[in-house]
């Protein structure tokens, strides 16, 4: 399996975002959690209607991102406008309150059960 | 069926529907160190690879023109997952640690719950770079010293080469064991506890 992305010229992925820009792709992290609303339907871009059959299950990004082989940054402008369009719904992490803030220790204990659990 | 669409959605193991919140950590180091190995020991899935492309400024590919003229930088990663509960998932990163990756950090994995670094004795300059630029961004991070045999370093040994600070965790592992791979995801979890309930001192 080659590197994603690794072949696509950026002529392709000027093609595949319509040649737009970051749009609200800020409004995703990596691991933003991504769920389809709608079923992909004929006439849609290809590349929009596979994301809309992926994420019938909740799929982070950077799945997303690993599986259509492009950069993260053109999946989020894919998926900013599938937001926009009212066709999938995102559940974004819990941002920390600061960049040097610590995470809450309700979560680091739940993480820590599911790691003695593996 | 999920796979109507696309003939690889039969290979992807997809989260459960009540998953509804995402976690992060992230192992970096050197090239050749054992980051791919660790994700692959614990994580559910195959590791997948992707990558992301940004210019030197740290921006998304900002205009047409930085699309058009391919200088933005790429940097890969690989990353798996583990389910911990029917509503978490836990996303594992290997990230390279290299000088030209760091200006990625802030943008790819601001809101990571810590980090390990992983080292090989022969080669520790590759990790003084992370742990300066973690040290500096204020992540909480972890380090293990990965066996590739060789000569023994006792861990105070490596801990003064690597002018770590006394509350760091420095332990040993050999990451293609999954036991000892979850042993260094819960040294640093135990770690973040303890951060985050004050009983220690900040790194
Ligand atoms: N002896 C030994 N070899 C290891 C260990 N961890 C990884 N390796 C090997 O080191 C090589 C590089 O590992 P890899 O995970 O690809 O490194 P990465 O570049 O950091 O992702 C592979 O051949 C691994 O099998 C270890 O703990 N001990
Ligand atoms: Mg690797």
């Amino acid at each position: 399996m080659s590197r994603p992305g690794r072949d696509d010229s950026p002529d392709r992925l000027y093609t595949v975002t319509g040649g737009r820009s970051r749009a609200n792709s800020t409004a995703f992290d990596l691991v933003t959690l991504v769920v389809s609303e709608f079923d992909p339907a004929p006439g849609m871009q290809s590349e929009h209607r596979a994301i809309l059959a992926m994420c019938r299950r909740p799929t982070a990004v950077v799945e997303i991102a690993a599986e259509l082989r492009l950069p993260v940054s053109i999946v989020k402008i894919l998926l900013s406008d599938l937001l926009a369009a009212g066709r999938v719904t995102a559940r974004h992490p819990q941002p920390l309150p600061t960049a040097s803030s610590l995470p809450d220790p309700l979560v680091l204990e739940q993480v820590l059960v599911g790691l003695r659990n593996l | 069926m999920d796979s109507a669409i696309s003939d690889s959605a039969a290979d992807r193991t997809p989260l459960l529907s009540t998953t509804t919140s995402a976690l992060k950590i992230v192992v970096v180091g050197g090239f050749g160190v054992g980051k791919t190995t660790m994700v692959r020991s614990v994580s559910e899935i195959r590791p997948l690879n992707t990558e992301e492309t940004m210019t030197q400024a740290g921006q998304d590919v900002d205009d047409n023109s930085a699309v058009r003229s391919k200088t933005a930088t790429t940097v890969a990663f690989d990353f798996g997952r583990i389910s911990l509960n029917a509503e978490t998932v836990l996303y594992l990163f290997g990230a390279p640690g290299q000088e030209r990756f760091w200006f990625l950090w802030d943008r790819l994995f601001a809101g990571t719950l810590g980090a390990v670094v992983l080292v090989d004795i022969r080669r520790l300059a590759d990790s003084w770079y992370a742990i300066d630029r973690l040290e500096q961004h204020g992540t909480p991070f972890i380090v293990a010293r990965n066996d590739f045999g060789g000569p023994k370093h006792s861990l105070d040994q490596i801990r003064d080469a690597l002018d770590l600070a006394p509350q760091v965790p420095l332990i040993e592992c050999d990451v293609r064991e999954r036991e000892s791979s979850k042993h260094v995801l819960i040294t640093l979890v135990q770690y973040l506890y303890t951060l985050s309930t004050g009983d220690a001192q900040r790194p």
